[in-house]
């Protein structure tokens, strides 16, 4: 086996030296009828050759020859080469969770310049190293709350991502915790006045996602005020943080988490990604996950060190504040590395070129008959888009155009058959867009001679 | 460091020091020995009731927790909010400065079972051997 | 001259800034295409409430600025490619390059999660044939591969048994747990809304039969349980165990940190084990990447897979894959999407490498490597359950610890002999523990340097615990002050 240094006559010399007489005697402990007769069934042993092979067929059954205007917490966005370079490094991605500060300072000051960043885009006053991802941050920043306020329910838009809702309804469904929904406004926006009604003395935390599962931004500062008001914290979940680059962070907010995948991290059929959380420092004791602190060495040289761990699993057992152990640290050195290269023109300038490509395809989408797009919130790179017709024949219809049309929302939404949520990155070309509204034309031409176009003024009854 | 003779002590290493109906509780200078140096102190507000052999907060160092445990039931009087400040302060002075909290005794036989200095000394030399 | 001379070695390998010291304005790591759309004015779009004029604090700096940044950053590591890496409960075994590689191809790192399931059969073949590869060496009937880390495989696996119970009519109140346990079990069991009962280990630091015995009444869920333990040994009454708990109506969990020990030679389900987690950054080589991601899928014998997380990856009778998402016992989700898809990648290009006999071959090694340690420095070290280990041994600090010298103490005076420290101060079993795990990935000669390095080590506390005590002296910086990071924690940059 290519992957292992020991020759056999290395090992013949280490069994003797163990006192053993064959390698069966080193698994002497484990008795006899609970040992695995004969060979595991497993395809193998393949060569390099052989595995590039493997997985190149399987690569090639892909969407890859396809436009995607798909986003609904994952995105496309171009990713510089540096980014690859720098993170296969062995020194970096070979390596373990900074325990041993002295030989782990490359991970450990790359792991304080993320949080710095998060803190910046943000605004909030501290960030921890990382979380698995978007919606068990957002949870995370729930149970924070939770415990923060030692109050029993929470308020979440409806608007906010239904996966993160699912994650979250798993994970209070055992603690007596009561989770109500908000319904969403006629603008895409949550439904303030419901919110309003809906908050009470009792209430933990307001979760909202902004921009949200529709693209539209939320009235944050309005929502803070309504939560305030009643001693709640505000949640403000954020899944795509490129927005941030022209758009102003949630400082009303008390705790920010999210999915930052957008820096640097591919869509990767959904994983690995980067959830971050970050909030106001007076409840720092009450975050979740590792924290990496600045200190000074015997010779009062700038060092780091993983800190506060007194907050985690590995020390407070049952009583941490959180079961998590691991961070994303190598996907949280690609988003560092990300914004690193962007920097404060290049961040505004990819969210630029977001919002206009989103903006353009909303346009020229609306310049097609009995098109519309229902949501009048402002938006960033996504929105939603009612069709003329059957959704999932209008995405059937652009997947002869090899275009993958966006995301049919009546899966998670059933009042909103014949809406499709959309997202233009950056990576979308113009002639792409024009293509995809060519499909439609001829759709809705179809449509409108079958005479069954619907009606596409009324702004979609909310439904919880 | 000596053990004030004035002081009763307990088996999770906190001692306490009576003034009329007035306790004023800390931790043992074995147990801030023991925990290292001491990073957070987590006490309880003015007014909360604390009850005997029960926690009613958390002494940190870099790598440990350890519960703080009332050896009497009381309400707080009061919160030392120099070992908040700075905890290192229970490294520095545990039976003095470092005082954690004082409380209004409710029932003076909660300290019939407590260890004189001499016994908790006694005690700890036992521990100290295992 | 000679200052001349250190100032120069200091500015390339010692003294890198943070990037926000390097920033001067105007500087960007990036150039654009030329929009190809009429740009949007963002101001107006937006209102003046909404638009954000500046990022304050960003960085800015050059393309080759950040590229030596964290180049020199990377040195200051240690990794599995630097040398050994005997951390023990980490499994730090080579990671191989080709699994970078197929990780990185276009339509498995470029497919959205939501892409229509005829232009995914790819990827969906990747999850379903590693979770087929997994349930096989495991024995188990069924996986899901959506927990993203250990941590939230227990997690999921705790739910699952507690959904099965509530079916059964009572999810009971308490979970077992050994004294040996990692952590993050007691946490996770907490947060799955059971409360944790500890059961002390006996003298072989194994499950103590009677104490189980008493411990397992009907008010009990579960043990949770690590096999081989965190001392490397196997339990040996892990099917009465399992009986035990089974005959009191709980489920037997069990932690698979320690697969390394097992793969090919003894599965889990043989042994009565009802749920158990694997970790993909463990035994199937995805890299631990400084700290995650990991991937923690959640193998169950048959009568729990209707419980099992949604949606579940299934092969249609034609040939093709398809996500199932009707599962109305299911738990529901733990994580959005499907799990960590690009470890999955990995440790299939792993397992695919290996076949049966170098996964067997693997195990024997690992095997193998911490026998032989633990042979080789027994007569310098205290072994405090002296008996034959699977993948890992753990000797006690007690001889160093009365000359003053405790167990991380010799832990960064390794730093200077070249090797990464093994595991200090846990299982919290043993008094000052050494917990060594070599894997497979260490040939004799870097063992036999290892084990010299102990061993002068050792007579190094003999002569002079002082000079010990403060180590390392090799590397970038001595050791640091976490006590003054802890009491007033700096945990980002702020302009001066």
């Amino acid at each position: 086996m290519r992957y292992l240094p020991n020759s056999p006559a290395e090992r013949a010399a280490m069994l003797e030296a163990t006192g053993r007489r064959s390698i069966e005697e080193l698994f002497n402990q484990i008795p006899e009828y609970l040992k695995l007769r004969g060979q595991l069934n497993l395809p193998g042993p393949l060569s390099e050759p052989e595995i590039l092979e493997f997985f190149r067929e399987a690569a090639s059954r892909s969407s890859r020859e396809y436009v995607s205007l798909l986003g609904a917490g994952a995105y496309t966005h171009y990713r510089p080469v540096v980014i690859d370079a720098l993170i296969s490094r062995g020194e970096f991605f070979t390596a373990y969770t900074p325990y041993q500060a002295e030989l782990a300072q490359g991970t450990l000051q790359a792991m304080f310049e993320f949080q710095t960043l998060m803190t910046q885009l943000t605004g909030m006053e501290v960030s921890n190293a990382s979380l698995y991802d978007g919606s068990t941050a957002t949870t995370e920043a729930v149970l924070m709350a939770l415990r923060i306020t030692h109050r029993e329910k929470v308020i979440v838009a409806h608007t906010l991502h239904p996966e993160y809702r699912q994650v979250l309804a798993t994970y209070v469904q055992q603690q007596g915790i009561e989770v109500a929904e908000i319904p969403y406004a006629p603008t895409g926006q949550v439904d303030l006045p419901k919110l309003e009604a809906a908050l009470s003395p009792e209430t933990a935390a307001v979760v909202v996602q902004s921009p949200n599962f529709f693209g539209a931004l939320e009235p944050v500062r309005q929502v803070a005020e309504l939560a305030h008001q009643r001693g709640a914290l505000l949640i403000v979940s954020i899944a795509e943080p490129l927005s941030l680059g022209i758009i102003q962070p949630p400082r009303e907010a008390d705790i920010v988490s999210g999915e930052a995948q957008s820096f640097g991290v591919p869509v990767a059929f959904g994983g690995p990604y980067l959830g971050f959380l970050t909030c106001r420092e007076k409840f720092l004791r009450q975050m979740p996950g590792r924290l990496v602190g600045q200190t000074t060495d015997a010779e009062g040289r700038r060092g780091f060190v993983l800190t506060l761990a007194t907050r985690e699993q590995h020390i407070r057992r049952e009583k941490a504040t959180s079961n998590i152990c691991t961070n994303q640290s190598l996907c949280a050195l690609a988003a560092t590395i990300y914004l690193c290269l962007l920097g404060k023109g290049g961040l505004k300038s990819v969210a630029e070129h977001n919002l206009a490509k989103a903006h353009y395809a909303a346009a020229q989408l609306r310049a097609v008959p009995d098109v519309g797009t229902p949501f009048a919130a402002p938006f960033f790179n996504e929105f939603v888009v009612k069709v003329p017709g059957s959704a999932e024949e209008l995405l059937a219809a652009l997947r002869e155009e090899r275009i993958i049309g966006g995301l049919a929302l009546e899966q998670f939404y059933p009042e909103l058959e014949s809406h499709l949520l959309i997202c233009a990155t950056e990576t979308i070309g113009r002639a792409a867009i024009d293509r995809m509204c060519e499909v439609y034309r001829r759709f809705q031409a179809r449509a409108n001679t079958q005479g069954s176009a619907p009606e596409i003024q009324s702004a979609p009854a909310s439904r919880n | 460091m000596s053990y004030p003779p004035e002081f009763l002590y307990t088996k999770d290493h906190e001692w306490i020091r009576v003034d009329e109906n007035v306790g004023t509780i800390g931790i043992t200078d074995y147990a801030q020995k023991e925990l290292g140096d001491i990073v957070y102190v987590e006490l309880p507000k003015v007014g909360d009731h604390v009850t005997a052999k029960e926690s009613f907060g958390t002494v940190e160092s870099v790598k440990a927790v350890s519960e703080i445990y009332s050896p009497v039931d009381g309400e707080v009087l009061a919160a030392n909010p120099k070992v908040q400040a700075s905890p290192e302060l229970v490294n520095a002075d545990p039976h003095g400065e470092a005082w954690l909290i004082q409380v209004h005794l409710v029932d003076r036989s909660d300290l019939e079972g407590l260890m004189t200095a001499e016994e908790y000394e006694a005690f700890i030399s036992q521990e100290k051997a295992h | 001259m000679e200052n001349r001379i250190r100032y120069a070695r200091t500015h390339v390998t010692r003294n890198e800034d943070l990037i926000f010291e390097r920033t001067s304005p105007g500087k960007s790591g990036v150039a654009l295409p030329p929009l190809d759309v009429p740009s949007a004015p963002a101001n107006q779009i937006l209102g003046a409430n909404l638009y954000r004029d500046d990022v304050e604090g960003f960085p800015e700096v050059s393309e080759l600025e950040v590229l030596r940044h964290f180049t020199r950053l990377s040195t200051w590591n240690y990794g599995v490619d630097t040398g050994l890496y005997p951390l023990g409960s980490c499994t730090m075994k080579y990671n191989p390059r080709v699994n970078e590689v197929v990780a990185r191809l276009d339509g498995l790192a470029t497919d959205h999660p939501y892409t229509p399931e005829s232009l995914a059969q790819g990827c969906l073949k990747v999850l379903y044939e590693t979770a087929r590869c997994l349930a096989e060496i495991t024995g188990m009937d069924a996986v899901t591969l959506q927990p993203a880390a250990g941590a939230q495989g227990e997690l999921t696996g705790i739910l699952m048994i507690r959904a099965c119970l509530a079916e059964r009519g009572n999810p009971r109140r308490y979970m077992l747990i050994p004294d040996s346990a990692h952590g993050t079990n007691p946490a996770s069991v907490h947060t799955s809304g059971y409360e944790v009962r500890n059961i002390k280990s006996n003298a072989q630091g194994c499950v103590d039969l009677a104490e189980l015995g008493r411990a397992m009444t009907e008010d009990v869920a579960g043990l949770m349980l690590t096999n081989p333990n965190t001392l490397g040994i196997f339990e040996v009454q892990i099917r009465e165990i399992a009986d035990r708990v089974h005959a009191r109506g709980g489920l037997l969990y069990m932690d698979g940190a320690n697969m390394n020990a097992l793969v090919g030679v003894a599965r889990p389900a043989d042994f009565g084990v009802d749920v158990m987690h694997l970790n993909l950054h463990k035994t199937f080589t995805t890299p631990h990447g400084g700290g995650g991601p990991g991937s923690g899928p959640v193998a169950v014998k048959r009568f729990l897979e209707p419980y099992l997380p949604a949606p579940v990856v299934e092969q249609t009778p034609d040939g093709r894959y398809r996500l199932d998402s009707d599962r109305p016992k299911s738990i529901g989700r733990v994580r959005a999407f499907y799990g960590n898809f690009g470890m999955a990648v990995r440790a299939l290009a792993y397992i695919l490498a290996n076949g049966p006999e170098g996964l067997r071959q693997t195990t024997e090694d690992a095997v193998l490597n911490a026998n032989y340690i633990m042979t080789r420095l027994r007569d310098v070290y205290e072994l405090p359950y002296d008996q034959p280990c699977l993948h890992e041994c753990v000797f006690s600090d007690r001889r160093q610890a009365a000359r003053g010298v405790r167990t991380m103490d010799i832990a960064k005076r390794l730093i200077d002999y070249g090797f990464h420290p093994y595991t200090a101060a846990f299982p919290l079993i043993v008094s000052g523990a050494l917990m060594i795990e070599p894997t497979e990935s260490a040939g004799k000669a870097e063992l036999d340097a290892f084990i010299e390095a102990m061993r002068a080590i050792a007579a190094e506390i003999d002569e002079d615990p002082q000079f010990v005590l403060k180590a390392p002296y090799s590397t970038r910086v001595s050791r640091l002050d976490e006590a003054t990071a802890a009491r007033t924690p700096i945990l980002r940059w702020k302009p001066q």
